[in-house]
């Protein structure tokens, strides 16, 4: 029986670090090969060695599939290409092909210039990796080989951001990635058709929230941000470069334009500078209202929003700074934290989910004092806001999506153990279908029905459909055909073509029954009253009476003859082909039962 | 299958194709040609224009001078100027379940076959051609909305009188289907019914067809498409080109297999080499620059621009034009390129790459930067504030007959110092200037068309063919045998171009020839159907017993249900037979009465006598005796008065009303033939 299997080396019960082994129809595709960022020892890449010990990954993967350019999706694609090696294909959009190596490039950086680590991916293996890289169109339809195809769809979350269907024949899966179910200032909401995949392997974040309307926390964080500024505090806000960072730009632009606000608001510099400049160069990737007004004003040439310094840290007075990375493990961010986190004036504004680990996390699970490397306590006074602007859907979202793609069986991966527990018993009870939670280096295997495919020949399909069209078409009609299999090609034609095409001669059988029927009149009126007896009987069915004084009851031939020793005895001749075997027989067995009185 | 040919200029087609239980229109062209047969409409009152003498009859009647006027020796047509509409009479367009638009050049007409047809269906194409296509309609409307002019000429177009005209008129082709240009709105409401598709996307349609648009090279988001069942594939070939220029190059490997290529939309200007066309094009601009003349490019808002403009990026430091302005006029200026920038999925690899940096794709971001090139929507405004000469312009219309183009040709026309420059080549550019002669300006003509030329045509439709190293299409394909390639065309492909009816080069060369097509033909595509998708369910899969015939072939019987929906067929496995409940009512004769249609399987073989008597004998058959006859033998079973004749192909059984005996025997006989 054919089977999909599915094995998470990371984001199993787990956010971060996601990669997906999945097996379908005998292809192996690996999804997401993305870092953890609550590690900074081995357990930081998912463990390679699972998919082999020995022997390059080439041979045991078919392609590879980055859902976006977040670093817990794509942070381990160097590692995993240039140092474990593999030469095969690997598949992402083209926001996310363009991205990905700079926020690559970013990491590198933090790890082996600012910690000083060894043996880490160099500038040179992003370049190498990158060239793997093939870049996909949405709703491309890519093939792979001769059989595996995959193709992708917006997934909101963040530019770039696609869920891809892998399909092999008439078997599929679909990873989500990263998802968005409602439409953002920036962003369009995810969206796929009614593909009716074997299998969804969704991400599941938020798996237990249901966040309320999006205007409620757009209006809750610029009332916090603006109260702070008033009372000449600082606002920390730190953001991943790309994705959040934009939306709440867009947000604080609109806010300062219009309540005529002067307080700076600065964005740290270098990569995001640059990000906003692939926002206006992928802008068919944001939404429909950036896209269409973009010729008149891009939304991503910011006005009141200004470069940062380091030095401006230090700063008397208030003012809003957009700091990279968001879950405060490390950089400028980071930095700045510590500097202000002694004042009560100040706010610090977490705008997402925080991986466990990072200090983002712990203050955010209400830890005051944080112990910083060299043993030295950090205490936080500043005030502390946590936002959902991350751009996941919520268990609403979630629900949405396996609605709308209709699949046999749905895996939860990305999210917390106890809150994919909550959802899966609500998919199994909404939508009757099984839902998996695999931990990580855990298999799931699921067994597939697929119908084969055959061509049929165009006279017998014809034929079949027509008699499809009688009016009692509900009741179902067998057809007969005969299937020729020949290599790896089959086809479906009707008997009599199937003994053609291979020279065999029809081999005819025949019976012919004598039935013996008490009656004295003259064969010609034994005839009439076969005719008139079967017509009367059969009417669904074609009775004749022939000039040559026979009967023919569709392709059966009924004569009368004479008795040799009783006159007063007819012989019915009732002749038919086996393949009216059961109208045949059942003549034979009518006619034995006499005919009806004549009448006299 | 039937091609419905419904416009008969090749670079502009509307075709429609009946294939399977669908209709689709491939292409909304719009001849535009028909504009040069009236007169400019200029933007500022212009004296000469409006001072042309009216035309009148040999014999002296002037009924028509009010219609129609004379220039240098021509006749034009003093009204707004119409346009010659695809064919609407040849089928009903209300059954037309989709378009597909190949790119923005050819989907001019949609709005007349989407607003006025009672079309409902779907139109499909890429974002870019959407976009630009808009942007092209937008100027269109705009060009021809900001002059109302109050005239529309009709007379002229009686059949009587249209005989008594000068050449062109006289031989201009359905003249009563021309209309004016259609409204905005009507503009917006057809492109609504356009849904965004990209490259290598398979769109089913009713489940009976798929189509595919595939990257041609021609221009932005310009694509070739493929239209296939699982066992036919049509390529519909519009406007595809092998230079490298701006769009992503053309996907040829995907035409493979084709068994009927529809090719359309090759170069205008066969015998011009592109490359040395804008070579012709930087050093005439540079030469009347330098003396001190100004230069006029009539174009498009897109398209040839983009790379002339990076051309000229190239180019105007090293000629020393650093210091003379270039504008480009048109109300979508400014959304053209911005456009373009933004696409950069569709572009060719190198201008990709620079997208990856993040740097703009074209080098007119910086042009503009450097305020080398600047864009106005029209002569008004801020433009004649701006204004300098020498200066080097474009603008629209390439006609010149409508747009900021006219006010260029009445402005600069009279001094030999400019030069007007023809880089597109959908009009004769002796025919776009004839309202404007007597002409001092000079004329240079250098068409850029990259689009396929003959000898490119040729490598193609051999690479098409090649098939073969044919892989299986799928699994479950029938045997494949060397189908030939079907190419369709326009008529005026398989023939040299009249005015040079020497060069046999300049025509399509294919084996089988070519079938042509024109304008208002019908065309049946010489190909059959033969085989057709179906899926077998698992359950009836496992029940299927194989049985080898000959080496490497296997066969089945296969007996099954038929579920067909959404023209989808699926076979399940019989139902098993249920039993009659026991506590059945009177039994009514008809529930006995088998069904006809239930067919048993054919039978094959032969029966060797001698295994089959010792068959019957086994069996408790005593009296078996066997006679031969001419042709076999006759088996006797003398106490049960039965007879069994035996031949080659057939066996008869001839017996009394015993059906218990009936049968034994007939399973007896079925164990020696296989069946079908």
């Amino acid at each position: 029986m054919p089977e999909i299997k599915v094995t998470p080396l990371g984001a199993g019960q787990d956010v971060g670090r996601s990669c997906i082994l999945v097996s379908i129809a005998g292809k192996n595709v690996m999804l997401d090969c993305g870092m953890h960022m609550g590690y900074n020892d081995d357990r930081r890449f998912p463990d390679f060695s699972y998919i082999t010990q020995n022997g390059r990954l080439t041979d045991f993967l078919d392609c590879v599939i980055i859902s976006h350019f977040h670093l817990d999706h794509c942070g381990a694609l160097p590692y995993f290409s240039e140092m474990v090696g593999y030469d095969g294909p690997i598949y992402m959009t083209h926001p996310t092909k363009a991205i990905c190596p700079i926020l690559l490039e970013d990491y590198r950086k933090i790890t082996v210039d600012k910690k000083g680590e060894t043996n880490f991916f160099t500038s040179q293996m992003i370049k190498d990796c990158m060239k793997k890289v093939v870049a996909v169109h949405l709703h491309q339809t890519v093939q792979v080989d001769d059989e595996l195809e995959i193709k992708a769809y917006y997934a909101g979350h963040v530019l770039g951001a696609a869920m891809f269907q892998i399909k092999v024949g008439s078997e599929s899966a679909v990873y989500t990635g990263d998802y968005n179910m409602t439409p953002d200032r920036h962003l369009g909401a995810a969206w796929i058709d009614k593909c009716r995949p074997n299998l969804l392997i969704t991400e599941s974040t938020y798996a237990t929230t249901i966040r309320d309307s999006k205007r409620c926390r757009e209006r809750d964080f610029l009332k916090k941000v603006h109260e702070t500024v008033e009372r000449g505090g600082k606002v920390l806000i730190p953001v991943f470069a790309l994705g959040r960072a934009q939306e709440l730009c867009i947000l604080l632009e609109t806010f300062w334009e219009r309540m005529n606000l002067k307080a700076p608001i600065y964005f740290s510099t270098g990569l995001t500078e640059k990000a906003n400049h692939y926002y206006k160069l992928f802008i068919t990737w944001t939404n429909q209202k950036i896209r269409k007004t973009f010729v008149q004003r891009n939304m991503f040439e910011f006005k009141h929003i200004k470069a940062f310094d380091r030095a401006f840290a230090d700063n008397p007075g208030p003012m809003v700074v957009f700091a990279t990375p968001g879950m405060l493990h490390a950089g400028q961010s980071l930095q700045i934290f510590r500097k202000w986190a002694g004042n009560e004036k100040n706010m610090v504004i977490m705008p997402g989910y925080c991986v466990q680990g990072t200090v983002g996390h712990k203050i955010l699970s209400g830890q005051r004092k944080l112990e910083m490397e060299g043993r030295q306590i950090l205490e936080v006074k500043m005030q502390v806001e946590y936002m959902s602007f991350s751009a996941h859907a919520d268990a609403k979202g979630i629900m949405q999506l396996v609605r709308q793609a209709e699949p046999d069986n749905v895996l939860l991966v990305h999210g917390e153990a106890k809150k994919m527990e909550f959802l899966k018993q609500k998919i199994e009870q909404e939508f009757h279908v099984n839902c998996y939670m695999p931990a990580n280096g855990e298999t799931v295997t699921l067994l597939t029905h697929p119908n084969i495919p055959v061509g049929i020949s165009l006279g017998l399909l014809k034929r079949e459909m027509a008699l499809g069209l009688l009016p009692d078409a509900k009741k179902p009609k067998l057809m007969h055909g005969t299937l020729i299999m020949k290599d790896n090609n089959f086809r479906l034609v009707s008997s009599e073509q199937a003994l053609k095409e291979l020279g065999l001669a029809e081999h005819q059988l025949r019976f012919t029954c004598r039935v013996h029927i008490h009656d004295t009149r003259k064969e010609q009126e034994t005839v009439l009253r076969v005719y008139s007896h079967l017509k009367s009987v059969l009417k669904a069915h074609s009775v004749q009476h022939l000039p040559d004084g026979s009967v023919m009851v569709e392709s059966i031939l009924i004569q009368a003859t004479a008795h040799s020793e009783d006159p007063g005895t007819k012989v019915l001749l009732v002749s038919w082909t086996y393949q009216d075997e059961e109208l045949g027989s059942y003549l034979t067995s009518l006619l034995k039962k006499g005919l009806p009185q004549a009448p006299s | 299958m039937k091609l419905y040919c419904l416009s008969g200029h090749p670079t502009l087609p509307c075709n429609v194709l009946k294939f399977k239980s669908t209709t689709i229109m491939l292409d909304c062209g719009l001849d535009m040609t028909s504009t040069l047969n009236f007169l400019p409409l200029p933007l500022v009152q212009s004296p000469r224009l409006s001072n042309l003498p009216g035309w009148t009859l040999k014999d002296g009647n002037t009924f028509l001078d009010k219609e129609l006027k004379e220039c240098s020796g021509h006749v034009f047509v003093d009204s707004v100027p119409e346009f010659c509409l695809p064919e609407t009479e040849l089928i009903d367009l209300s059954t037309v379940d989709v378009i597909l638009i190949s790119n923005y050049h050819c989907m001019m007409a949609l709005p007349y076959i989407t607003e006025h047809t009672g079309f409902t269906g779907t139109v499909y194409a890429t974002e870019p051609t959407v976009q630009i296509g808009r942007l092209l309609m937008e100027e269109l409307v705009n060009f021809i909305e900001r002059v109302p002019k109050a005239q529309s000429a009709s007379l002229w177009k009686n059949k009587e009188v249209q005989r008594l005209l000068p050449a062109p008129l006289k031989d201009a082709v359905e003249v009563s289907t021309w209309r004016r240009c259609y409204t905005m709105q009507e503009v917006n409401s057809a492109l609504s019914k356009i849904q965004l598709v990209g490259y290598s996307q398979k769109i089913e349609l009713f489940g009976a067809v798929q189509v595919t648009p595939l990257s041609s090279g021609y221009a932005l988001g310009s694509s070739n498409w493929i239209i296939q069942s699982h066992y036919e594939k049509v390529s519909y070939v519009s406007g595809s080109s092998l230079l490298t220029t701006h769009p992503q190059p053309m996907d040829q490997a995907s035409l493979k297999n084709s068994d009927v290529l529809i090719l359309t939309g090759l170069t205008q200007i066969p015998t011009a080499n592109p490359d040395g066309m804008v070579g012709e094009f930087c050093s005439n601009l540079a030469l009347t620059v330098r003396n001190g003349g100004n230069v006029l490019v009539p174009c498009y808002p897109s398209g040839v621009i983009y790379d002339l403009l990076e051309c000229l990026y190239q180019y105007i430091d090293s000629a020393g034009l650093s210091n003379i302005p270039f504008y480009f006029i048109s109300p979508v200026a400014n959304s053209s390129l911005e456009f373009a920038q933004i696409f950069a999925e569709w572009l060719c690899h190198n201008k990709q790459t620079k997208v990856y940096l993040p740097e703009p794709p074209f080098p007119h971001a910086e042009l503009i930067q450097t305020n080398k090139l600047k864009h106005y929507p029209s002569i008004h405004g801020d433009f004649s504030n701006d204004f300098k000469q020498p200066c080097v312009v474009f603008t629209g219309h390439p006609s010149l007959r409508f747009g900021d183009v006219v006010h260029f040709m009445e402005l600069w026309g009279k001094s030999s110092l400019n030069t007007v420059i023809f880089t597109e080549p959908d009009f004769s550019y002796l025919d776009a200037l004839a309202p404007y002669q007597p002409l001092a300006m000079k004329c240079i003509y250098c068409p850029i068309d990259t689009r396929l030329n003959f000898i490119q045509v040729s490598k193609l439709l051999k690479e098409v063919q090649m098939r073969k190293l044919r892989p299986e299409r799928r699994r479950d394909s029938p045997k494949v045998t060397q189908v030939p390639l079907h190419v369709v065309c326009p008529e005026q492909y398989t023939q040299p171009p009249p005015a040079q009816s020497h060069r046999m080069d300049l025509m399509i060369d294919c084996q089988p020839p070519a079938m042509s097509y024109r304008r208002a033909e019908v065309l049946a595509l010489p190909f059959k159907r033969r085989y057709e998708k179906i899926e077998i369910m698992p359950e009836l899969a496992d029940s299927l017993v194989p049985l080898e015939i000959k080496p490497g072939i296997s066969l089945a019987t296969v007996s099954a249900v038929l579920h067909t929906k959404d023209n989808k067929h699926v076979l399940q496995a019989p139902p098993r037979p249920s039993q009659p409940p026991a506590s059945k009512k009177r039994k009514r004769v008809s529930d006995d009465i088998p069904d006809c249609k239930l067919l048993k399987p054919l039978l094959s073989g032969s029966i060797p006598v001698d295994q089959f008597v010792q068959t019957l004998e086994k069996h408790g058959f005593s009296d078996v005796k066997v006679e031969d006859t001419a042709k076999g033998h006759i088996v006797l079973l003398q106490e049960a008065e039965t007879l069994i004749q035996i031949e080659e192909d057939s066996t008869h059984i001839i017996c009394d009303n015993d059906e218990m005996l009936r049968v034994r025997l007939r399973d007896l006989v079925l164990k020696f033939l296989q069946k079908f």
